[in-house]
């Protein structure tokens, strides 16, 4: 995006009580325009009361929503400049596509003509073809319905345009392609996306910066190298897919100690300062076999198993002791020879590991 | 003869069975009985006579379109009506009462254990000169309505007040078809209260208002009671003039003639309302 990033919308310490229960903690989150802001979550983790609370169907308990300087907090739904694509999508079963995607439109007294004519519009950009104008809603297949959910937010022509995990109910590889559809047409509008999940993957295809969102704080924003590669904590770094979690001790300037086998490692140079916490290691960095003999921090232990993943594959190994199970992954046509029960060196080198707190 | 021993042998037509035989019976014989007595020579109580058209014209040329215009006319009003009544109260069971509506639902459903006229009756005694409400407004104010009872409004408030469940219960059921998430669409997307209903609640509702429409038309179409008890000598109906006919007139093809225009008038309007209204597109089945 050109021009100095302004803030957009900023949200001051927003909370949130149902009852006892706090939904949402003290979140303080500013977002520029032009933004693909993502908010990511386990479920339960207050993201769509946010949600719900920046479209302007729930209200805060406390703390206030700015959006462009001036506060929205007691502005309803249907007269904040913002719109959401549901998670169903809330199409309109009794209109078709065209009514559908004029909708916001009709309301707000747009003629006929002009509606048609942009919604056609939307129908291209959106890469459906015209003659679904006419067409029935529900003839229309699940990819193709959260096409139509975004021409017809987009027709209203938003400030913000907020998701609420539209591609959570779509098989895999129809994901795949809208989330990077989805990134083009970020691109194409120019305008500000801000949009939920539960699952980090897809925040890290499609987004500028994140947010993780737990037991209703804002753990960690940054952009999706940072969450990668400088996980604030374990919750972080579990979060992203699997990964090895190993309990220890702080017991030099760049050595831990496990805590729970007595196993010593070396540090990143880099790694923060903390007295105890969580050594992580992604699969994909460790090494097996000849590869791992030389690695500055090496464990023995037995191959347990092994697991096809498509474009890599898995290996599960226990130490020696038992205490630990580690998994260790490479690339398909790479794999490590070796069969179950067999003993195997595993190592890694401590750049590639993360020191993190709880 | 072996595919009719085979249906026979079905266990679908085994069970129908029963039921088959009592529609035959009950409903499509005497059908088919009234059909046929209509085209019988006037005053005759066989069937053996030969057919003539003469009840038809008998019939339309005089002036029982004044008793079919008030039924009509009166099922329409009544109709209108309790889809006026009934929708806030649908609304509110259906979305907002939470666990008093099965409450509200026993209380609307228990009248029905009670007979019509038993009910009717009941509001004689209100309305009646010198009953309940005028007595108590000539002894607390000193004013009298003592020409409510036998008229036209007295029809219609019994009629509402009886067939008022008809109504009440498939809106609720329509209503509760519409799903949350589309009102929060429709209001994301800008539209105000009444927008939303117009756009989005009364579209989605609309398979209950005209399940609801439907009973309740056809009800008071054929309902006596209700201008016998309440309405007096104000107005002949038509359901009026079928059972003298049958009864006083001793005149069973002349009733059977009102009972086929009766039923045919309201073939082609349930036909004409169903045929307009997609109904499986209104819920979304399509």
């Amino acid at each position: 995006m050109n021009g100095s990033p302004s803030v957009f919308l900023a949200l001051r310490e927003i909370t949130k009580q149902f009852g006892d229960f706090s939904a949402l903690d003290d979140v303080n989150l500013q977002i520029s325009e032009g933004e693909f802001f993502t908010l990511v979550g386990p479920s339960g983790s207050g993201k769509t009361t946010l949600i719900r609370i920046l479209v302007g169907m729930e209200s805060p308990t406390s703390g206030e929503i700015h959006l462009k300087g001036n506060t929205i907090n007691d502005l309803p739904a249907n007269k904040r400049p913002t719109c959401m694509v549901f998670q169903n999508l809330a199409l309109f079963p009794h209109k078709t596509v065209g009514q559908n995607v004029e909708f916001a439109m009709k309301i707000a007294g747009v003629d006929s003509q002009t509606r048609q004519k942009r919604a056609l519009e939307l129908l291209e950009l959106l890469r459906l073809p015209l003659d679904f104008y006419d067409k029935n809603i529900n003839q229309c297949s699940g990819g193709e319905r959260q096409r139509i959910a975004l021409a017809r937010a987009l027709a209203f022509d938003p400030e913000i345009l907020f998701f609420d995990e539209p591609l959570s109910a779509l098989d895999f590889r129809l994901r795949k392609t809208l989330e990077k559809e989805l990134k083009d047409i970020h691109r194409e509008t120019g305008k500000t996306f801000v949009y939920i999940t539960h699952s980090l993957e897809e925040a890290m295809v499609m987004s500028d910066r994140i947010g993780i969102l737990n037991e209703g704080k804002l753990i960690q924003i940054g952009s999706p190298d940072d969450i990668y590669n400088r996980p604030k904590n374990k919750f972080v770094a579990q979060f992203m897919g699997e990964v090895n979690t190993i309990a220890v001790d702080r017991i030099g300037q760049s050595r831990v100690r496990d805590s729970k086998t007595g196993g010593e490692f070396d540090l990143d140079s880099q790694a923060q300062e903390i007295d105890s916490g969580f050594l992580i290691i992604r699969p994909e960095v460790m090494k097996i076999g000849r590869s791992a003999q030389f690695m500055p921090n090496r464990i023995e232990g037995v191959l347990f198993n092994d697991y096809a993943l498509g474009s890599r594959i898995q290996y599960q190994v226990r130490s020696a002791d038992g205490e630990n199970h580690w998994l260790i992954e490479r690339l398909q046509d790479d794999p490590f020879s070796g069969n179950a029960g067999d003993s195997v060196v595993i190592g890694w080198r401590p750049e590639d590991s993360i020191l993190v707190d709880q | 003869m072996k595919i009719v021993a085979r249906w026979i042998r079905q266990p679908g037509f085994l069970t129908a069975l029963p039921v088959g035989i009592f529609l035959l019976i009950g409903f499509a014989g005497p059908l088919v009985l009234v059909l046929l007595y209509s085209f019988m020579p006037p005053k005759t109580f066989t069937l053996g006579q030969v057919p003539t058209i003469e009840n038809y014209i008998s019939v339309v040329t005089q002036s029982y379109y004044i008793s079919f215009g008030w039924s009509l006319a009166l099922a329409v009003v009544t109709v209108f009506l309790l889809i006026l009544i009934t929708y806030p109260v649908a609304y509110g069971m259906a979305k907002i009462f939470g666990k008093w509506a099965t409450l509200i639902t026993i209380l609307i459903a228990l009248p029905l254990l009670i007979s019509e006229n038993i009910r009717l009756f009941g509001w004689v005694l209100l309305l009646l000169k010198n009953g309940i409400i005028d007595g108590s407004l000539q002894y607390l104010f000193g004013l009298s309505l003592s020409g409510m009872l036998y008229t036209v409004p007295a029809i219609v408030l019994g009629m509402v007040y009886v067939y008022l469940p008809f109504m009440l219960f498939p809106l609720v059921i329509g209503i509760s078809m519409v799903p949350e998430s589309l009102k929060e669409a429709a209001r994301d997307l800008g539209a105000s209260r009444f927008q939303i209903f117009r756009e989005v609640e009364l579209p989605l509702s609309m398979p209950g208002i005209l399940i609801g429409s439907l009973l309740v038309f056809i009800l008071t179409l054929g309902s006596l009671a209700e201008s016998k008890i309440l309405g007096g000598q104000a107005i002949v109906m038509i359901a009026d003039d079928i059972e003298s006919a049958f009864t006083f007139a001793q005149n069973w093809p002349k009733g059977s003639v009102l009972s086929v225009i009766l039923i045919t008038i309201s073939l082609i309007i349930i036909y004409f309302l169903f045929r307009k209204i997609d109904l499986d597109r209104v819920v979304g089945r399509r």
